[in-house]
């Protein structure tokens, strides 16, 4: 796959298609690669990568790459797709300026869920049919690909590309996921338990913005949490319902704007599940307004900022929270 | 337990003088009277408002100053919003002194001096030619060149008319940037006003006032010969504790709270371009 | 030497907190291990290291510096210092043990800083030699010995036993607290398992990892580098490095109005946000760039620079692992080594 992907780049370079591509440059170990843009064939030799652990999502950094001369290629995953149509919607992304070409994903990988398995020292890993063999300083170990497969990837909405200029293999289907499960179990803890859940995950939060900054839906020129004059600026919680309310706040700003491409709890360094927060949004959206999926297209309106005579009543927020 | 810097002492605000349409410049004793601490010229004090804000500004009124000391400040963001809208009484909280002062006892005794300023500028070299004003036998010519944008903008213009211009011992050579109808004085900014004036070489230079206005001035004092070990200036940049910890005020390995806010231009051009 | 066995390591978890407060490594519901306050029932973690480091105990995230009360034109000052209570950190690895003194250079050279200080003076540092490193650890880059690891008490363990050194006053009286659970020991074991942590040491990854082409003599080396602008492309600008990286120690002052009046606290900052250096008429770093070179500079040109030599980096390995986007310091000195 990788080679398949770099000869395109070099092809799409070569003929003057775009002038650089952004994707995934390789790191010091098996599982760290960074989104980076490559300017030449021979950087893209050196450098490029796409393996099980290339699973940030490079849309976002499209906003800025596409507002540069010239046309940048860039390979979007089926999730990074829909990230990629909600930015264009949102007129984000200067569309002439970026050439898509989409490539299939098997799910990405969890480098955390194998060091949980006590596996330290990792030299190398290779994936041999879904078993992956993990050469480490103390011993070799050997681990499924599935146990490995990162928590957004178990519960993958869509194989589908919703945008692309040029596809490499069989596109996908939209799946029939599982992934509102999460969701329901916490609609159905009592209220001080889910006060219970949530204060404990939120308050393992350390206001470090990794989950907004990386956020697609997040493109803000400038964050209500970081303009002075906003009143709630901060940066560290100076008591605990602030500390609450980032996250609640920033849930209700991407709300019908959530592709619920999972990066904030990829990213999250005290393994809060933020994307749940996210898609209760998105399940009640789904339920309250019929079934709608940021980023599935370009054009149409989002339940939230569009206005039709069946929309629900506001009683329903308190209907639906009497138990 | 010990004093710590980050708590500030109190002091009040008695007298506020409008200087420009945009400078105040305020007055501030400790609530038993008298000064809140002792300062050299070119340092700092941490003023604020709390739930404003709290900002460093140079302490603009001289050491000699036995009573009080004082602050002018130009109306920029919201905490200096916010003190241009104070009445006398008011009181403010306090700390410092901050930073390194200009070398007014060791590099500058003895020395021609001459200062140039630029807009609200003259507010850190305002505490150093009063300074030196007051021990005039330390020190040797002195020449104060300052400019604004017009006469109304001319930071303390009446202490300059009445007492610096009054003073035999000191020369005194302002200019404003576009003509105006009651000005009979030189037009021009500074830069070019300080080459005309063509100052002999065995001066020392203070200068203070926009970079744009630093940086061109300079350019004209190295092409009249000047080396810039002759040339001081000080810095600002955004601070939070005022000792060197925060680590937002830096300028390479340098922390403009700590290591400056005076700096050198020989020290200053070892230094990244951050600023 | 004196040691206990491993065995009797909750009885000495029970003893040392009769006297005060004491904080272990524990596994969370996540499974990620992070200091926690002991009581019964607390399980000493066998993870390396934990997920947020260990310098939260003297320079914690947020603090209380001062309160005011407004009154008219009036303003009260309330100095809220309390004296810290003593307390006893527990298994700090020997990267964490050293970031102390990096902190240290910065909060207790003049003017000190008291808050810091009093936690400093209250806390009693006991230290566990590594036995496992892992793939992303490169404290030996920074002159550290991670069987070594420092602390006002050193521990090792074999294994069976866990063998005490006390290597300050502090540690010595605290060593004389525990002495009803010790006995002297054979150190052949844990020697043993110290040499053979050494060679896997010497086999990791980031073993050859150097400093020297930094220091505090290289800013016009790498100011100007034109390796920046590739390295920050992809920097989102977040705090994650800053705040899990046990020596940055720049924050920000900020004041919250509680509506009894106004609490002024100190927080973490990070010097990658954009509003770090933003004044009221400009800001001096820009774009990403300038704030990422700023982070990279200060750990290995500045910081140096400033205290004879000594780089503001462990090497823990902590921003290699939780960066969103996997980039980290070793990338940079990889990238901008001028040998």
């Amino acid at each position: 796959m990788q080679k398949a992907i770099i000869e395109k780049a070099k092809l799409l370079l070569a003929d003057g298609t775009v002038n650089r591509v952004i994707g995934w440059k390789k790191g010091d170990f098996a599982y760290d690669s960074t989104p980076a843009v490559f300017n030449s064939a021979e950087e893209l030799d050196k450098d490029f990568v796409y393996d099980d652990f290339t699973a940030a999502n490079v849309s976002k950094y499209l906003i800025k790459e596409s507002q540069k001369e010239g046309r940048v290629l860039v390979f979007l995953k089926p999730c990074d797709t829909y990230s990629f149509n909600q930015l264009i919607k949102e007129h984000r992304i200067n569309r002439d300026n970026v050439y898509i070409v989409g490539i299939e994903c098997g799910g990405k990988l969890d480098i955390e869920k194998i060091k949980a398995k006590g596996i330290s020292g990792i030299q190398s890993i290779t994936n041999n049919d879904g078993t992956l063999t993990i050469e480490t300083l103390y011993g070799t170990e050997s681990v499924s690909a599935d146990d490995a497969m990162a928590e957004r990837c178990l519960t993958c909405k869509s194989k589908k590309h919703v945008v692309y200029d040029e596809l490499m293999g069989e596109d996908g289907d939209v799946l029939d996921s599982n992934r509102f499960d999460q969701v329901a179990e916490l609609e159905n803890m009592t209220a001080e338990e889910r006060y219970e859940f949530w204060r404990s995950q939120l308050s393992k939060c350390i206001r470090c913005n990794a989950c907004r900054n990386v956020c697609p839906a997040c493109s803000c020129e400038n964050c209500v949490f970081d303009n002075p004059n906003s009143g709630i600026a901060n940066k560290a919680p100076a008591d605990s319902f602030e500390e609450n309310m980032f996250h609640i706040i920033r849930a209700f700003h991407v709300a019908g704007r959530c592709t619920d491409c999972g990066e904030c709890s990829r990213v999250c360094p005290q393994n809060i599940p933020l994307h749940l927060l996210n898609r209760k949004f998105i399940k009640d959206i789904n339920e309250l307004y019929g079934e709608y999926q940021a980023g599935a297209d370009t054009e149409s309106r989002a339940p939230l900022t569009n206005y039709t005579q069946n929309d629900c009543e506001p009683s329903v927020v308190h209907e639906r929270g009497v138990e | 337990m010990n004093n710590d810097t980050l708590i500030p002492h109190l002091g009040v605000v008695t007298d506020i003088r409008i200087d420009t349409p945009d400078v105040k410049t305020f007055r501030v004793e400790a609530p038993e009277g008298g000064k809140v601490f002792e300062h050299m010229p070119g340092q700092c004090a941490m003023l604020s408002i709390p739930g404003v804000g709290e900002g460093m500004f140079s302490i603009t009124s001289s050491p000699t100053k036995k009573e009080y000391m004082e602050f002018s400040i130009k109306k920029c963001g919201c905490l200096t919003s916010w003190l241009h809208m104070m009445e006398p009484g008011q009181q403010i909280t306090i700390r410092g002194p901050y930073g390194k002062p200009f070398p007014v006892d060791t590099e500058l005794k003895g020395k021609d001096l001459l200062f140039v300023a630029g807009g609200i500028g003259l507010a850190p070299l305002h505490s150093v030619i009063n300074y030196v004003r007051d021990k005039r036998e330390n020190y040797g010519n002195i020449q104060v060149v300052y400019g604004s944008r017009s006469m109304e903008d001319l930071v303390d213009y009446k202490e300059i008319l009445e007492e610096w211009m009054a003073d035999p011992s000191i020369e005194v050579n302002l200019t404003i940037d576009r003509e105006q109808p009651e000005w009979d004085g030189h037009v021009g900014f500074v830069p070019n006003y300080v080459k005309e004036l063509n100052p002999s070489l065995n001066k020392t230079v203070l200068i203070c006032g926009p970079p744009i206005m630093i940086k061109f001035t300079l350019a004209g004092l190295k092409e009249l010969g000047f080396q810039e070990t002759q040339v001081y200036t000080t810095m600002e940049l955004r601070m939070k504790c005022g000792v060197g910890k925060c680590g937002r005020c830096n300028i390479g390995d340098k922390y403009v709270c700590k290591h400056g806010p005076v700096f050198r231009f020989d020290e200053l051009s070892e230094l990244p371009n951050e600023y | 030497m004196l040691m206990m066995s491993m065995e009797k390591i909750d009885d000495l978890f029970a003893l040392i907190a009769e006297k005060q407060a004491l904080y272990i490594p524990a596994d969370n519901k996540d499974g990620a291990a992070e200091y926690t306050r002991w009581s019964e029932g607390v399980r000493y973690s066998s993870a390396l290291n934990t997920l947020r480091s260990a310098k939260d105990f003297f320079f914690p995230q947020t603090e209380n510096l001062v309160d005011f009360k407004m009154n008219g034109k009036n303003i009260e000052i309330i100095d809220t210092r309390k004296e810290a209570e003593d307390f006893v950190i527990f298994g700090v690895r020997a990267c964490d043990a050293k970031s102390f003194t990096i902190l240290d250079n910065v909060y207790l050279s003049e003017p000190v800083d008291t808050y810091y200080k009093t936690r400093r003076e209250h806390g009693t540092v006991v230290t566990m030699a590594c036995t496992k490193p892992a793939e992303t650890c490169f404290c030996g880059t920074f002159g550290i010995d991670a069987t070594q690891p420092g602390g006002d008490v050193e521990c090792a363990s074999d294994g069976k036993n866990i063998f005490f050194e006390a290597k300050t006053e502090k540690g010595k009286a605290f060593v004389e607290s525990i002495s009803s659970l010790l006995s002297e020991g054979d150190t052949s074991e844990v020697e043993k398992v110290k040499e053979n942590t050494k060679e896997i040491l010497a086999k990791l990854p980031l073993a050859n990892l150097t400093t020297d082409a930094f220091g505090g003599d290289k800013l016009k080396e790498y100011f100007d580098s034109d390796k920046w602008a590739g390295l920050s492309e992809s920097c989102l600008g977040c705090g994650t490095c800053t705040f899990v990286c046990p020596t940055c120690q720049c924050y920000d002052i900020k004041e919250f109005d509680t509506g009894h009046g106004i609490k002024r606290y100190r927080c973490w900052d990070s010097c990658m946000y954009s509003d770090f250096t933003k004044m009221a008429h400009g800001n001096p770093r820009l774009t990403q760039l300038e704030r990422f070179r700023q982070r990279f500079m200060h750990k290995l040109v500045y910081y140096p620079a400033n205290y004879d030599g000594e780089f503001s980096c462990v090497g823990c390995g902590r921003c290699l692992s939780k960066c969103p986007i996997s980039m980290n310091i070793v990338k940079v000195m990889k990238a901008l080594e001028v040998k």
